[in-house]
């Protein structure tokens, strides 16, 4: 399983990337591989849109699982991933990459505090393992 | 083997079915109105027998062997079902005949109602909803509009233990209600201690399949209840697994407020490949008059000489409609045939026996697999289809192995809580020797788990086609057959 | 009989398990409650209660004793022999829903053709694997509507033509989705009105408009107008139709519909007293994934061999619980194999003559009856094979004349519509001929005079 060293990470296994106010949100590698073969997403917020902490923003679905993805931030969101609609195998090949589902201007960037670091993701991963 | 599809079979100028000409003066047709081109196949009748019954070769089915599928109560269908259902009397008659001309069905339909009454111990019983997942909307719906009436709101919780059906959280949800998961504790049943720090005055209700899905009757049940209706909840009976409990104990007797029954299920009507089903809603006095409308009523008391006169009524507060017309009558009919021959003695032989078979093959499969929950179950049971020491085998290979040995499998990743769960329901029609077969296959299965994994991984070997391509189904999508250019 | 265990065998079972008997295996019930006496009737025999069905259903007038002119919803079609002959092949109807599908490629094949068939007659490129009854569908479309604007769009529009029992199951399902309301149309007074009078109650909080075609007084419309209204607006327009009068009449989807959802009993299968039907739900290729209930889609095995499966099942109550966004478990199989049936075998000229015939006759029916004295005809639309005639006198009184003479007279409309005083909804289909007809006419021309 990879983790990425720079990011932050949710226990529902969202990713947060952080770039000044901007925060961009994904699923992690944990998650694809517990999803296994990703055949939609769906994000379900607009451009535009003021979002909660803690609401669902997108849907990953497998054939097996569906799986909601909470947004660990609120803001106002400047940009969502389009290209997944039709490529939701990157939520597999490339999860920390090409597959980020949509962009945030955080409203609250002490949201952020609550997240987790790479290294606690990795034993939540583990614990979880069984 | 695969089969064309009906349109790659269609040639152009075929016929199937002759109809006579017009015997009426000829009237113009709106043109404007018209469609220019009716894509359907073209095919003679000889072409449309032989593609379904090539078809129909393709299917495994309880009439070909044992059909173990947990929670589903695959039991032999009678063939006297098909012939009563169909007699014309009942199969030719219009919905909407005046009450007079089809007193026979509305006579029938009140039999059946007060039939499954006397088997729940419920006061009222109405026939309408179309199958179990329906039933259950009903009763969620009832739940509602009994709180409602009393004028309290405030009760939006609705209570479903781990174990349950997709469908109890799904009907919850689509009336409104927030659901609320009630984990089980180290012996399957319900954990009290959880369930009564949730109960509170926001509960509407607590849904419970008993024999849950692990096929365990709660021990507590009693105590389950007691706690929910303390709280000013009603308790729901999910009749899914109704088959363990004919004769044996009434849902009502034990404190449930409603439940629904599948008459596919326990009533031996045919499951059809996935329907017609039949949900019948059961409620105790109190919600009575919020069942869906209508149910059959005498309208007048009959006489020595006259027979009652049956009719629809809409109870006073009814949640409303749910389907057109009255319900699955073809399949009332046929559950009436059944209870008619079974009588009060057979209906308890037969859960007597679900139970005794289910227990005669988890004897015979236990130690080979995992039984999750150490218990005596009822008329099914789950294990878990994987071991430590063959950790690239799943429950899913398993199942796909028996094929191989000529039997349907058992209930696969369900219940949720059981880890690679193969839920195996035999019920009582089937004999010693079939289900000694059965855990032959299995134990076999068992074995070669751990010495041939990959005839597991690769299986089933031995069916018209293999394991399919889910992943490419869902993304390519492809939901209609493609028509020939000529067509 | 369908317990098949011997005394011997019975006792040697319960040894493995390790209990004395039978009763043993109960001891988690509570002994208060435990073996209730039920007081019901002893068995009978399959002889004796095969005897006793046929006299019950002996003592009804059924479609065979009575000549029916009634429609309102469930239709007097005949269907052909083959279609009961292959529905009682057991490897259809014993078998459950397909979750095997190595071992159930005969069903999955049949419900993906029925999908094609549905969306080839409606016009549209998606159809799932079947709903409970019409009714049912229509709710579901109604559903589906609410989910689709993520229930941000809170009126759901209905013409007053529908079917009043559709509606009825439409409010009954709605009721759980707070933020939802059904508006009908404003014109109360006059259920006749066009579908087009909904127009200006279309806004940009409308998720649905829903119509039915032809509606339920039988007249056929051109919905091009609507559906663009509707589309300007952003909401979807839903068409309740009548597969019969598909053989005939333009496809829904050629109007531009969103969603066309019906009755399929019209389609092979039996009155059977209101059931069971079948539901039928198609919508554009957009919405597949809104679409709730089974569908069955096209892949391939290991070896590049053609099969199908259960496909979008991520989407179900079995994997999403209470998010998803129907509870729906299984469909009506067996009655959409007779439907695939049925319109396999008329195939495009057979389902075109039963669509002529239907309206041939009816129109012959009500030229007829619209020149009897005392009699009129409702409307000058046009029509399939229903329509609405005005009597002298009410229908129910009508009706039991009718019955008299071994008529099922039409639907009593002033039931569920106070306004309709005496009209009668009459249907026509091929399996009246000439000769009933012109009884009827006359029946009806002595009731006048009476």
């Amino acid at each position: 399983m990879k983790i990425q060293p720079t990011l932050k990470y949710t226990n529902s296994d969202e990713w947060v990337a952080v770039e000044g106010k901007t925060a961009t949100l994904g699923v992690s590698d944990y998650a694809q591989d517990q999803l296994s073969d990703v055949v939609f997403v769906e994000v379900s917020a607009n451009v535009g849109d003021i979002i909660k902490k803690n609401s669902a923003v997108a849907t990953v679905e497998s054939v097996k699982a569906a799986s909601d993805v909470i947004s660990p931030v609120s803001g106002k969101v400047i940009a969502v991933n389009e290209v997944l609609s039709t490529t939701p195998e990157q939520v597999n090949s490339d999860p920390f990459g090409a597959a980020w589902l949509l962009k945030v201007e955080l409203s609250d960037p002490a949201e952020l505090d609550n997240l987790m670091d790479a290294e606690a993701y990795e034993k939540y991963c583990a614990d979880r393992s069984h | 083997m695969t089969e064309p599809t009906i349109y790659e079979l269609s040639s152009t100028g075929r016929v199937g079915v002759e109809y006579p000409l017009p015997d009426v003066p000829l009237t113009d047709f709106p043109v404007e109105l018209l469609r220019e081109d009716l894509p359907l196949p073209e095919l003679s009748e000889v072409d449309v027998v032989r593609h379904f019954t090539h078809l129909s070769s393709l299917n495994y089915c309880i009439d070909t062997g044992l059909y173990p599928l947990g929670s589903c109560t695959m039991k032999y269908n009678p063939k006297i079902n098909e012939e009563t259902a169909r007699l014309p009397g009942f199969a030719h008659t219009h919905p909407l005949q005046p009450a007079e001309t089809v007193q026979v069905n509305l006579a029938l339909m009140f039999e059946l109602q007060e039939f499954l009454k006397e088997i729940s111990g419920f006061a009222g019983v109405c026939l309408e909803p179309a199958a179990g997942a329906q039933g259950e909307m009903v009763g969620v719906m009832i739940i509602r509009a009994y709180h409602r009436s009393r004028g309290d709101s405030k009760r939006v919780k609705m209570l479903i233990p781990d174990s349950a059906h997709g469908t109890n959280p799904a009907s919850s949800a689509m009336s409104g209600f927030e659901v609320v998961p009630v984990p089980s504790d180290a012996s399957g049943n319900v954990d009290l201690a959880a369930l009564k720090a949730i109960c509170d005055d926001t509960v509407a209700g607590l849904m419970l399949t008993n024999p849950n899905t692990l096929g365990l009757f709660d021990e507590n049940v009693l105590e389950v209840i007691k706690t929910v209706h303390a709280a000013g909840g009603l308790v729901y009976g999910d009749g899914a697994n109704l088959n363990a409990l004919l004769g044996i104990a009434r849902p009502g007797d034990l404190g449930f407020d409603l439940m629904h029954f599948n008459l596919h299920k326990t009533f031996s009507t045919p499951h059809g490949g996935g329907g017609p089903g039949s949900g019948p809603v059961g409620v105790t006095k109190k919600l009575i008059d919020f069942l869906p409308t209508p149910v059959v009523a005498v309208i007048e008391e009959g006489s020595e000489e006259l027979p009652p006169l049956y009719g629809f009524t809409t109870p006073k507060q009814t949640i409303g409609r749910v389907k057109s017309f009255y319900g699955q009558f073809g399949m009332i009919v046929r559950a009436f045939t059944y209870i008619r021959m079974q009588g009060p003695d057979g209906l308890k032989k037969v859960s007597q026996y679900a139970v005794l078979n289910a227990n005669y093959l988890l004897s015979r499969l236990q130690g080979a697999y995992v039984l999750p929950y150490k218990r005596r179950c009822m008329h099914e049971f789950v294990l878990e289809g994987c071991w430590a020491d063959a950790p690239e085998v799943h429950a899913m290979d398993v199942a796909k192995r028996l094929m191989d040995y000529k039997f349907h499998p058992p209930t696969n990743y369900f219940p949720l809580i059981v880890h690679e769960a193969l839920m195996i329901e035999p019920t009582e029609t089937e004999s010693m020797q079939t289900l000694d077969l059965f855990a032959d296959a299995m134990l076999k299965i068992a074995e070669e788990a751990h010495t041939h994994p990959e005839l597991l991984k690769s299986a089933p070997h031995d069916t018209p086609i293999s394991r399919l391509d889910e992943v490419k189904a869902a993304k390519d999508l492809v939901l209609c057959c493609w028509i020939p250019e000529d067509n | 009989m369908f317990i098949p265990h011997t005394q011997d065998e019975t006792e040697a079972m319960l040894e493995a398990i390790g209990v004395k008997k039978l009763a043993d295996l109960f001891t988690d019930v509570p002994e208060k409650y435990r073996f209730p006496k039920l007081d019901l009737p002893e068995a009978l025999t399959e002889m004796e209660v095969l005897a006793e069905l046929k006299e019950y259903a002996g003592a009804n007038e059924s479609v065979d004793d009575l000549v029916c002119f009634l429609g309102a919803g469930a239709y007097n079609h005949y269907v052909p022999a083959a279609i009961d002959s292959l529905l009682r092949r057991s490897e259809f109807y014993t078998a459950y829903t397909p979750y095997q599908p190595e071992i159930s490629q005969g069903t999955l094949q049949s419900i993906f053709e029925f999908q094609s068939l549905i969306a080839n007659l409606t016009g549209m490129e998606v159809a799932n694997a079947s709903h409970y009854d019409g009714a049912t569908a229509t709710a579901e479309a109604g559903v589906m509507a609410y989910h689709n604007f993520r229930g941000k769009r809170s009126k759901i529009l209905l013409s007053e033509a529908i079917n009043p029992q559709y509606k009825e199951v439409l409010c009954t399902y709605m009721c759980g989705y707070e933020n939802i309301h059904i508006e009908s149309g404003s014109s109360k007074q006059d259920p006749f009105t066009a579908p087009d009078s909904l127009i200006p109650q279309i806004d940009g909080d409308t998720a649905l408009v829903l119509v039915q075609y032809p509606d339920f007084f039988g007249r056929v419309y051109d919905l091009t107008a609507l559906a663009i209204k509707a589309h300007e607006q952003g909401a979807l327009l839903g068409v309740i139709a009548n597969p019969t009068a598909l053989g005939l009449f333009k496809a829904p989807g050629e109007f531009g519909t969103d969603i066309v959802v019906g009755e399929g009993q019209p389609l092979g299968i039996p009155l059977s007293f209101g059931g069971p039907y079948l539901g039928f739900f198609a919508t554009r290729k957009e919405f597949a994934r809104k679409i709730s209930g089974r569908l069955v889609g096209e892949t391939e095995d290991g070896q590049g061999r053609k099969g199908y499966v259960l496909t979008l099942t991520a989407r179900e109550q079995h994997i999403r619980r209470e998010k998803a966004t129907s509870n729906i478990c299984t469909n009506q199989g067996l009655m959409s194999l007779a439907a695939t049936i049925y319109l396999s075998l008329l195939g495009k000229h057979g389902f075109r003559q039963v669509a002529s015939l239907c309206y041939q006759k009816a129109h012959y029916a009500a030229g007829k009856l619209g020149k009897l004295k005392g009699y009129k005809l409702v409307s000058s639309t046009p029509f399939f094979h229903e329509f609405v005639l005005q009597c002298p006198r009410p229908v129910s009184e009508i009706n039991a004349m009718l019955l008299d003479q071994g008529f099922l007279g039409g639907y009593d409309l002033s039931k569920d519509f106070p306004t309709l005083k005496n009209q009668m909804l009459l249907a026509v289909t091929e399996m009246n001929n000439k000769d009933q007809i012109d009884a009827l006419v006359e029946t009806l021309a002595e009731v006048h005079n009476d």
